[in-house]
């Protein structure tokens, strides 16, 4: 796109160039002149008088994508183990592709990964792309971009969906500049618009204060990830997929990065945002003692403990452990709140939770307004007697 | 060595206001802070100038304001700062911003490394790391928790996982994405701080034009993906009060979990 200057036209007047915000506009021997710092921005063309500026600036059209179809779910692997985030992805595609009367597909890229097909088949998907070469024994950002973009280039999704793993928010970008599409992060909900056909993407904003909608009308594919845990597997009875067989051109000199070793470590649920279940204290807790409690509780859930800003103040716990406007937002599978009244600035931090359950002695704390079930009572009471039940149910 | 440190301003505040129009965020008139884990971006950026010697360039896309958290890279140790202000790159999506920010490294010319935060806290995305690294062509690193060493031909890093972490060897020049784990982040020295409001302070300003982009690549209209509509969710839930002894609600509680539809149901 262009500006130039129709010099029959052109009187020399300069309001193009107070009106240009580049001083891209020089005129000399009273000519106006474009020059190459024009970024095609038309401030100049509504400037002047004599219609002697032509542009053939034209409003963005939606292009035409009747050419993709079809939606992916990148299945990501470690070792031969499938990530549910994948198998849940699946169970969301199959229910968008109703809406479409499109495939479901599943990217399985690795080493030796074939034994994963039946899996991927029995959570909904129609066809595999199955890529596999030495050099994709691990994970390494651009040989797996490079197979995205190759696949993407000769099969023309329509939308491709990525769990926000480690893996899968390193390598979403990477892939989405390489193929030119937009990509939404980590959305909470997807459908499909009846009137369009295109995927609403709907995600938090601002610490869960705000949903938005997002729509990727300009680009293919229509590139989401999705956090795990947020969408449910499903199994289909028919069970059986069509395996395509994708031979990639790599090579390790292009590849730029090396794994030099990779280091398991037991997993302690000190990160807060991870966890399935929290158990957050509030001033109702009291001190330490109450905390050490909380603990066992959070030990006995599999999760982690959580607080309010007035406990990291009062020293009682880390500041990583603060859940709210000013330290961490949650989402976790279930949420409990001991002792925590519940301010709007804590509420932020958490509302995203799945299942809220809120014990509090004050029956007009606000938080039992954005809680599932409600115990009024003493923390003191309840949760020895939580952690008393778990421990003789004996599921754990 | 020459290092660029990409830098955000966030709006720290509790009030979100949104533009009804476009659904995006009116920026206008917000405190601003320094993005959290691009102080850890900077503070490494400073630590490879002190041990290996580097230049250290802090660039940041945003409003007029946004030198603001320039100034501090600079206190922090930058030796100097380029702002990205234009009308024309509001509103942009990640891939807009990233084409915005690739321009300008692209128009600084050397650089060995480039640094920038995990992710921001307004949008949460982590995208524009990965994607400056492919407009760029050059080895990325996520989630950069460590640095063991540098050469002129490579970086050794410890990415985190889930699960525990990689190390990782990337060839220059490299994008890093940092986590808090990395490092400290000093205070801006005061003395650097007020050199850095002067007259003379090493910040520029680039617009459009002098990255060379047209407008109609950058900012709302360069992006690929739009906000259709915002909504408040509604965040009232039933409110159940469970009544009883404790012994009761307790058993209450595990029954209404264990028949909901959570994924942990099973531990009750």
């Amino acid at each position: 796109m262009t500006i130039w200057i129709i010099e029959d036209q052109c009187d020399g007047c300069k309001r193009c160039q107070q009106a240009c915000p580049y001083e891209s506009i020089e005129v000399t021997d009273g000519v106006a002149r474009v020059t190459d710092r024009c970024t095609s921005c038309g401030a100049c063309v509504a400037a002047c008088k004599k219609e002697a500026i032509g542009s053939d600036i034209t409003p963005r059209q939606v292009p035409d994508f009747s050419d993709h179809t079809g939606i992916w779910v990148f299945a990501e692997q470690t070792d031969g183990h499938l990530a549910n985030v994948g198998l849940e992805l699946l169970g969301k595609a199959r229910e968008l592709s109703v809406h479409l009367n499109e495939d479901v597909s599943a990217v399985l890229i690795g080493k030796n990964v074939a034994g994963l097909c039946d899996t991927l088949a029995e959570h909904g998907a129609h066809n595999i792309y199955l890529v596999e070469d030495d050099l994709l024994e691990q994970y390494r950002t651009i040989a797996y971009t490079d197979v995205m973009q190759a696949l993407v280039k000769e099969y023309k999704p329509g939308i491709l969906l990525i769990g926000a793993t480690a893996l899968g928010r390193d390598l979403a970008p990477r892939v989405s500049r390489r193929v030119g599409a937009g990509l939404t992060a980590d959305c909470t909900e997807l459908s499909i618009d009846p009137d369009e056909r295109i995927l609403w993407q709907t995600r938090p904003a601002f610490g869960g204060n705000v949903m938005a909608t997002i729509a990727n009308r300009y680009s293919r594919p229509q590139m989401t990830t999705v956090r795990p845990g947020v969408m449910e597997k499903k199994t289909v009875t028919e069970g059986v997929a069509n395996i395509i067989r994708f031979k990639p051109r790599l090579n390790e000199a292009d590849i730029r990065t090396r794994v030099l070793e990779i280091v398991k470590e037991k997993k302690s649920v000190t990160d807060i945002t991870e966890a399935g279940v929290i158990v957050a204290g509030g001033r109702g807790v009291g001190d330490k003692k109450g905390f050490d409690m909380l603990q066992k509780l959070a030990d006995l859930l599999g999760g982690a403990l959580a607080c309010t800003r007035l406990i990291v103040e009062q020293g009682i716990m880390p500041q990583h452990a603060q859940v709210g406007q000013t330290g961490k937002t949650v989402r976790p599978e279930i949420f409990i709140a001991c002792g925590i009244s519940g301010a709007i600035q804590h509420r932020a931090g958490m509302m995203g939770s799945r299942y809220v359950i809120a014990i509090n002695n004050d029956p007009k704390a606000p938080i039992f307004q954005v809680a599932n079930w409600g115990i009024v009572g003493d923390v003191n009471d309840i949760v020895p007697e939580m952690i008393k039940q778990l421990s003789n149910g004996g599921t754990l | 060595m020459n290092i660029v440190v990409l830098v955000k301003q966030v709006p720290n505040t509790t009030k979100v206001k949104l533009d009804p129009g476009t659904g995006n965020l009116i920026r206008e008139g917000l405190e601003g802070i320094v993005n959290p884990d691009d102080l850890h971006a900077i503070e490494a950026a400073v630590r490879i100038k002190e041990e290996n010697g580097a230049k250290v360039t802090a660039v940041s896309m945003g409003p007029p304001q946004a030198v603001d958290a320039l100034t501090q890279a600079i206190g922090m140790g930058a030796d100097q700062a380029i702002l990205l202000c234009d009308r024309a790159f509001a509103g942009a999506d990640t891939w807009a911003t990233s084409l915005t920010l690739s321009r300008a490294i692209e128009k600084i010319g050397e650089y060995d490394l480039i640094f920038c935060g995990h992710q921001a806290i307004d949008g949460d995305t982590a995208q524009i790391g990965s994607q400056v690294a492919d407009w760029l062509d050059i080895a990325q690193a996520t989630y950069v928790k460590e640095i063991e060493t540098i050469s002129d031909r490579e970086i050794i890093v410890k990415r985190r996982l889930e699960n525990g972490f990689e190390r990782v060897s990337c060839q220059l020049p490299a994008l890093l994405t940092v986590i808090k784990d990395l490092n400290e982040p000093r205070f801006a020295h005061v003395e650097r701080l007020i050199t850095a409001c002067t007259q003379k302070a090493p910040i520029q300003i680039w617009n459009a034009a002098d990255i060379g982009v047209s407008t109609c690549e950058v900012g709302l209209e360069g992006s690929n993906t739009h906000v259709i509509k915002t909504f408040t969710p509604n965040f009232k839930r039933q409110n159940e009060i469970l009544e009883g002894s404790k012994e009761e609600v307790v058993a209450k509680l595990f029954e209404r979990l264990k028949k909901s539809d959570t994924t942990l149901a099973h531990i009750f």
